[in-house]
This record gives structure tokens, sequence and C-alpha cells, in this order.
């Protein structure tokens, strides 16, 4: 009876009860009710969401959206961050604009995650779509400050920049200079991960000029006094990066710094402070108290007791990123004044093994005590113990998301000398929620058979250094329904673990192992088996021979679902088999 | 507490801060785990050296140690934080030498790199004695600076040009490498005044100094040259006046001047040099 009466409403009803309908999950579920909704539903959809760029090719997606306004496509495997892919792999954004360029697609977002982005699909982008408003860029690399001139220039409605983590070339600071006296509508401006100079009068101009701003991200090269001048022309400002903090206390400048900073009433996200005077810091702390948000992770010139004096008016926090300088002590004081605390990530300060400044176990286990609203959690740390996990696990059961990595990647509980298997899994028994897991420390095939019988919700897991055998990769590919992407390194799983049940990766986004046990010919049979999967064997440095004995290890292998076959682009050194 | 060492259950305890994992054999015994049971008093097996790539699956009783060498060596595009510092000789490297690892977006590591080129820590140990009290000296001029060591977090371009008057060739100094002016103008002294096999033809004779000098004639004025700076508003600037880590903010490249050339500035005198510092021995 429903559905019949479902038929009656008009297909504009249906498009308007789709409105409100904006989770990609949820859009997509909606698409295969009927051919109808799926109808109404595509020609509906404006925001669309590529989490794999080789999944599916532009003319599909245009195809199928037609209407579509907004993009966001992933490029590269996410171990691509940690130097783990080649440099020329792939990730190309050029092909995407074109294609969209010559479909008029009216473009007016774009949002790209570790894709090669060169000056010239830049500056296609900025003169094929006349009302693009917004384009963010995450650990994306390949393009240089021209690219981004040619987008200050010709995109007149733009509303946001948001340039992080990139790798970008500077070839001087003039672009900024590009965006003509007629744009006025900037919202955000992110540009700290910039190395160079930046034309700071054509930049105070800008700001003065964008009554809309309310994202700033200033990179290194703008000084405190400049600061100063920007914010005396934005108070509206609600999320501030700051680039240098330098300047002498006793100063006029740095004085008329302190009296500006009250009068931006409405900040509630801070970062940057990467060159910083911590003396200056106090003039921070008037405005600490409205903080929900504070990135440190780049200032590690602020030390201990600054650091510390700085958390203390914050006790709002919601989301703290900060360098493992602050230590167990530093955290403490966080657990005791951050009691909204939702997300926390602990970055390491010193890679040459000094265990000085690390944080440990004890710090951990404070914050979860201290922050009952934790659910996100990124934690490097020198050590960790079964114990204190385990009490994590009953402090904090909402965790959605946990990371932990140990300096040392084998390092067992120092106390008891045993793997952190039974920590991690009383963490998985616990959070009941967690939809990302990375693991860390001295781990066997235990801890996998819990996160295989536990971890319902899981989505994304990560391991290194784990595992004794080939039974830890089956427990988790057969327990954890909701896998999408798994990836692996330097673990003893093989051919085995990789064949075993093949479709599953169907239902995957990727799958990448290096440096473990698959042989090449395990790799074919998959490839064989499942023509629906790209299986990308990477070769740098030649050392496979794929006409010769198929019992070679295959030291890279990167496999993933898709729509339109093998790519065009791969590399020499990529082999799709 | 250390981890490869200590999981064998062997006493030793090597130095504390030092993580060892990489330098422990790696166990190739390839039967699959059999019992949860962990006995980690039993020693590490000693069977199998590495055959380069082979991963070996088991960990049977005892951990799971790698040594460097499993690792492939053959990646390409990796960048490894800066080099380990030896903490004596034959130490074992530090854990940046894992390709990827600890798991650090690249341009999160970069950054820190070039952070990590600052002032060496007090924790450093320099092999001959000349270096160390070079060391020693460096901290104690430097610890008598007002300014905050940790000032001169420029970034990763800590290298800026110096060229010299007279001097077709320039060079390029790393910033990032010194915390006070004192320590800057020695360096830059030992590179364009000591070495014999620098192009100082130019240099008379009674500027040539042994590098076991330890005022900075480049600073103090008493010299036939001075040290100059650009700066970001492109304007030439006289190197001391402003704290060190402003400097460090607004300085674009360095000039060796000649006095004579530097107009207006006239011959420097002792007080110019403000920092209150002890003279070293």
């Amino acid at each position: 009876m429903l559905r019949k009466k479902m038929n009656y409403f008009p297909d504009e009803v249906i498009e308007h009860v789709f409105d409100f309908i904006t989770s990609h999950k949820d859009r997509n579920a909606v698409s295969l009710v009927c051919k109808s909704w799926y109808k109404i539903e595509r020609m509906s959809r404006q925001r669309v969401f590529i989490g794999n760029c080789y999944a599916i090719s532009p003319e599909r997606v245009i195809a199928r959206f037609p209407e579509l306004k907004s993009l966001t496509l992933k490029g590269k495997p996410h171990f691509a961050d940690f130097s783990l892919v080649p440099q020329d792999w792939g990730g190309i954004l050029y092909p995407w604009i074109e294609a969209f360029a010559k479909r008029r697609v009216g473009l007016e977002e774009l949002r790209l995650k570790r894709m090669v982005v060169s000056d010239e699909s830049l500056e296609l982008l900025s003169r094929s779509f006349g009302n693009f408003k917004a384009l963010v860029l995450v650990s994306c690399e390949g393009f240089t400050t021209d690219g981004l001139a040619a987008v200050a220039a010709n995109c007149r409605s733009l509303r946001e920049l948001d340039l992080q983590e990139n790798e970008v070339e500077d070839h001087k600071g003039n672009w900024i200079s590009r965006f003509p006296e007629s744009c006025t509508s900037l919202v955000s401006l992110n540009f700290a991960c910039l190395k160079g100079d930046i034309n700071l009068a054509a930049l105070e101009k800008l700001v003065a000029r964008s009554p809309n701003l309310k994202s700033l991200r200033l990179n290194r090269a703008v000084p405190l006094d400049v600061l100063q001048k920007i914010l005396m022309r934005a108070p509206q400002l609600v999320d501030l990066g700051i680039g240098s903090f330098v300047h002498d206390p006793a100063s006029d400048a740095y004085n008329k710094l302190k009296a500006t900073i009250l009068r931006c009433k409405s900040i509630r996200s801070l970062s940057g402070f990467l060159e910083v005077t911590p003396r200056c810091l106090q003039a921070i702390h008037p405005i600490c108290h409205n903080l929900t948000s504070l990135n440190l992770s780049y200032a590690p010139g602020i030390h201990g007791n600054d650091l510390i004096k700085l958390i203390q008016h914050c006790r709002k926090l919601e989301r703290l990123w900060i360098l493992d300088c602050i230590g167990d002590k530093g955290l403490g004081v966080v657990a005791s004044t951050c009691k909204e605390l939702q997300e926390l990530r602990v970055f390491p300060s010193d890679l040459q093994g000094g265990g000085n400044a690390a944080v440990t176990e004890e710090g951990l286990v404070a914050i979860s005590a201290g922050c009952p609203k934790l659910h996100s959690l990124l934690y490097f740390c020198y050590q960790m113990t079964n114990a204190a996990l385990i009490t994590v696990a009953k402090n904090c059961s909402n965790f959605t998301r946990f990371r932990l990595c140990t300096l040392d990647p084998v390092k067992p509980d120092p106390v008891t000398m045993r793997p952190l298997d039974e920590g991690f899994g009383a963490i998985v028994q616990s959070c009941k929620r967690l939809r990302r897991l990375s693991l860390s420390g001295l781990l066997t095939d235990q801890v996998f058979l819990y996160i295989g019988m536990y971890a319902e919700q899981l989505e994304m897991l990560s391991i290194a250094f784990a595992g004794n055998s080939d039974k830890g990769m089956l427990y988790v590919l057969n327990g954890c329904k909701k896998l999408r992407k798994l990836e692996i390194r330097d673990c003893p799983f093989g051919d085995t673990a990789l064949l075993t049940d093949v479709g599953k990766y169907e239902t995957m986004r990727s799958l990448w192992m290096s440096s473990c046990e698959v042989t090449l010919g395990g790799c074919q049979t998959l490839a064989e088996d499942r023509p629906m999967l790209n299986v990308e064997i990477i070769n740098e440095d030649g050392q496979i021979d794929f006409s010769a004995d198929e019992k070679q290890k295959v030291g890279k292998m990167y496999l993933y679902r898709s729509l339109v076959g093998p790519r065009k682009d791969a590399p020499a050194f990529v082999r799709t088999l | 507490m250390q981890g490869g060492l200590g999981l064998l259950g062997v006493g030793g305890s090597g130095s504390a801060n030092e993580l060892t994992f990489s330098k422990v054999e790696k166990e190739y015994d390839h039967h699959p785990a059999e019992s949860d049971e962990l006995e980690l008093g039993l020693g590490l097996s000693l069977g199998g050296g590495g055959s380069g790539k082979s991963k070996g699956s088991a960990w049977g009783e005892c951990g799971r140690i790698l040594t460097a060498k499993d690792f492939p060596s053959a990646v390409s595009g990796t960048k490894r934080a800066a080099d380990s510092v030896s903490h004596e000789g034959g130490s074992p490297p530090s854990i940046s030498q894992v390709v990827g690892w600890p798991p650090i977006r690249a341009y999160r590591m970069n950054s820190l790199v070039s952070q990590a080129k600052a002032p060496r820590s007090e924790e450093e140990k320099v092999g001959s004695e000349k270096e160390k009290s070079k060391d020693t000296l460096k901290k104690k001029i430097c610890n008598g600076n007002k300014t905050n060591n940790m000032f001169n977090e420029k970034g990763h371009l800590g290298f800026v040009k110096v060229n010299m008057d007279g001097l077709p060739i320039g060079r390029k100094v790393d910033l990032n490498a010194h915390a006070c002016y004192e320590t800057l103008a020695q360096t830059l002294e030992e590179m364009f005044f000591a070495s014999p096999t620098s192009i100082n033809s130019i240099v008379s004779g009674a500027e040539k100094k042994d590098s076991s000098t330890k005022s900075s004639k480049l600073l103090d004025g008493s010299s036939e040259f001075v040290l100059t700076y650009e700066d970001k508003e492109g304007d030439w600037m006289l190197v001391g006046d402003v704290p060190w880590g402003m400097f460090l903010s607004s300085v674009r490249r360095l000039r060796i001047m000649r006095t004579s050339e530097a107009n207006g500035l006239g011959p420097r005198f002792q007080e110019r040099n403000e920092k209150p510092r002890a003279k070293p021995v």
C-alpha cells in the first residue's frame, strides 16, 4: 500500500525530500531503491565524493551526475603520505578538469587529497568554471604559486582557497596581488604551507576588502606587526593561523598587538605559531577561553611551561593538536582543563630517538580519565602498556577513531614484556562505534582475532610490523564486515590470506600490502579471478621479473575496485596484472 | 626502557634513551606460532642471517624484531629525517631510518627535519676534545644570549647566501645551525678567512686569522669587513642590532662588506655589541 502511495508524488516532491539527504552514503542508498529514485537522485545530486580517482572516469561521473557542482577526489593511497609510494605513481588531476571543462560542468567546489595538481590544471580550472567558489587542496603536490596566481586572478567568485600541507614550489609571493580589486567575496584563505615570501601590502589590502573573511591562516613570512594590522582589519575572524609570532615583548608593536587581539572576540580556532617568541604568547591568553580548536603541532618553539600556561586558559577546547614535548604532565593539565575535548592528536617532536620529549601511556590514561567526550585520537608515544589501554577502553568507550603509534614499531608492553594484543583487544571490544584503527607495538595474530570478533563498525585499518601468520589477516577479512580500506606493511601475510576470500575486495575501496609475503603468482591469481579489481604491482627498482618465477615476493601491491579497468596513466614501474 | 634488548629478557640496559629495535637480530623461523604462551625468557634464535627482503613469518616465542636490512632500501622519494646523531661510536641508527616510520606525513616530517637543524642539544657528545670544547663554547656564548634558544625555528629554509666583497663566488650558511650572532660570525670567518684553500687573495694578510681565535672580528668592527644582511624589505642592515630571532625572521641574505663601503656606519664601537656575554677563554 505504502509503495503505491509513494508513486503518486510527483518527482519534484521526491527531489525536495532528497534535498534533506546530504550524506553520500545515504544518497547512494536512496539511488538503489528503484529506477525512478535512481533517476531523481542522480539528476539532483550536486555533491559527489570519489574516494579513489581511479575507480571511475570523469566522463562517467558527468554522465551520471550532470548537475554536479562540488567534487571531492582522492588520489594516491594513504601510505603515500609516508613516502611508501614512488613519486610518479599517479593521481593526476588534469584529465578531470579537462573533461569537466569540455562538458561545461558547472563546477563550483573542488576538494582534493593526495593528488598531483599541475599549474596547467589550475589555470584551466580558473578559466573554465565561471562560478568557481572553493578550492581545497590537502597533501597535494605538483603546482607552484603561478597556479595559485591563476586561480586568484580568474576566479571571480572565489570564496575559499584552502591549502593544507601541500608541497608547493614557491615562485615569490606575488600571487596574492593577483586577486582583483573587485574580489571581495573571500571567506576562507589558508596559505600556511607556503614557504616563500608573500606580498604583505597586497595581503593587507585583500583582507581589508574581504568583509566576509572568517578563516585566515598565514605562513611564516607574515611577521607579527603585519599580523596586527591584519587583525585590525578583520576582527570578525573565527579561525586564525599565525605565521610568525616573533617580537620583542617590550616593544610598541607587541603592545599594539595585545590590544588588537582583544578586539577579536570571535576567534574560536587558532593554529600556526610557525616561529614564536614564547614570552609573546601572553597576548593570546585573553582569547583562549573561547577557543574550541587549537593546533600547535607546528610550533616546536613553544615548550613546557608556556604550553601549559596557554592550555590552562582553554577550557572550551574540543580539538587539540600538539607536539609530544607537552609531556605526560602537560597532558595531565589538558585532562584537568579541557573537559570538552573530543579530538586529540599528539605528534612526535624529536625523531632521533630521544625519549625525553615523548609521551607515554601515562599521558593517555590521564586524558581518558579527564575527557569523557574524547572520540578521536592520534597518539605518537614512546611506549604503551596493556594495562593502560585497558583503562583507556574502560574510561572512553566512544572512540570512533583510534590511532596509536609507538615510536618503536615493535615495542612490547615494557612492564610485562608482552605484546599489546590484550590492550588493543580491550579497545575494540569497548568501543563499539570504532570506524578507524591504527595499531603499533608488538602484536601477534591474537590482536587480529579480537579485531575480527569485535570491531563491527571498522572501516579502515592500518597495520605495520604485526602478526605471525596468515591467520591474522584472515581474522580481519572474515570478521570486519564494514571494512573499506586495509593497509598493511611489513607483516607475514601471504597468498593464503590474500586469496581466501577474493570477493571481499569488491566490497572494499582498496587494499595495500607492502613488504609482506604475497607472491607474484598469488597476485596474478587474484587479478585473473576478479576483473573488477585493478591489482597494481609497484616495481620501482625493477626487482620483479614478470615473466619469471611466480614465487617472487611482491614488494608493493595496491589493489582497488574499479568500474573502468586498468588505468591508462600508469608509469612504467606500475604493472596492473 | 628499550624495546629490542629488553624483549629478550637480557639484562643489558644500554642507554635508556636509545631505541634499539633495529639493532637486534631477526629470527627467521618459519614455523607458525603455536600457543599464545609467550616465553620471553628464551633467547632469540640466532638462526638465519637475513636473506635480504625475506620477512619470515614467525614470531615464535620471541618478539618480531627487525633489522634495518629487512626494510626495502629501494624506495624512491624517501624522505628521511636528519641524519641520526651518533651518541657514541657504533650506536644504533635512529628510528627515523625506517622508511615511512613513524607514520608522519612527509610535509610534517620535512618541517620537523628543518627544526632539527636547530642548535645542538646538550646530550650530544662529539668525538674530539677540540670539537667538544667548541661546542661547549658555542653553548656558553649562546646561553649568555637572553633570547630563547628555540628562537631559530625558521623552518626548512635555513640556508642563506653569503657573498663577500671582492669574491665572485659566494657561499651558503645554514642559519638554523646557530642560535646567536657569535657562532654565525665565527662560522663565516672560518669560511672566508681561515681556510687556506679559500679564494682570499685579495684579503690582506693581516686579516687572516687562525681558527682558534674566538672573538668575532666581523661583529666588533675591528676587521676590514663588516657583516651585513638584506632584510625582507630589501634594505641592507648591519648584523647584530636586533634580537637573534627577529634577525632570523627578516634576513634574506648576507654580505660581508668592506667597512669603507659601509657608508655612514663608521668604525664600530665595542659597546655596539650590546648583549652581555662571557668572553670565551
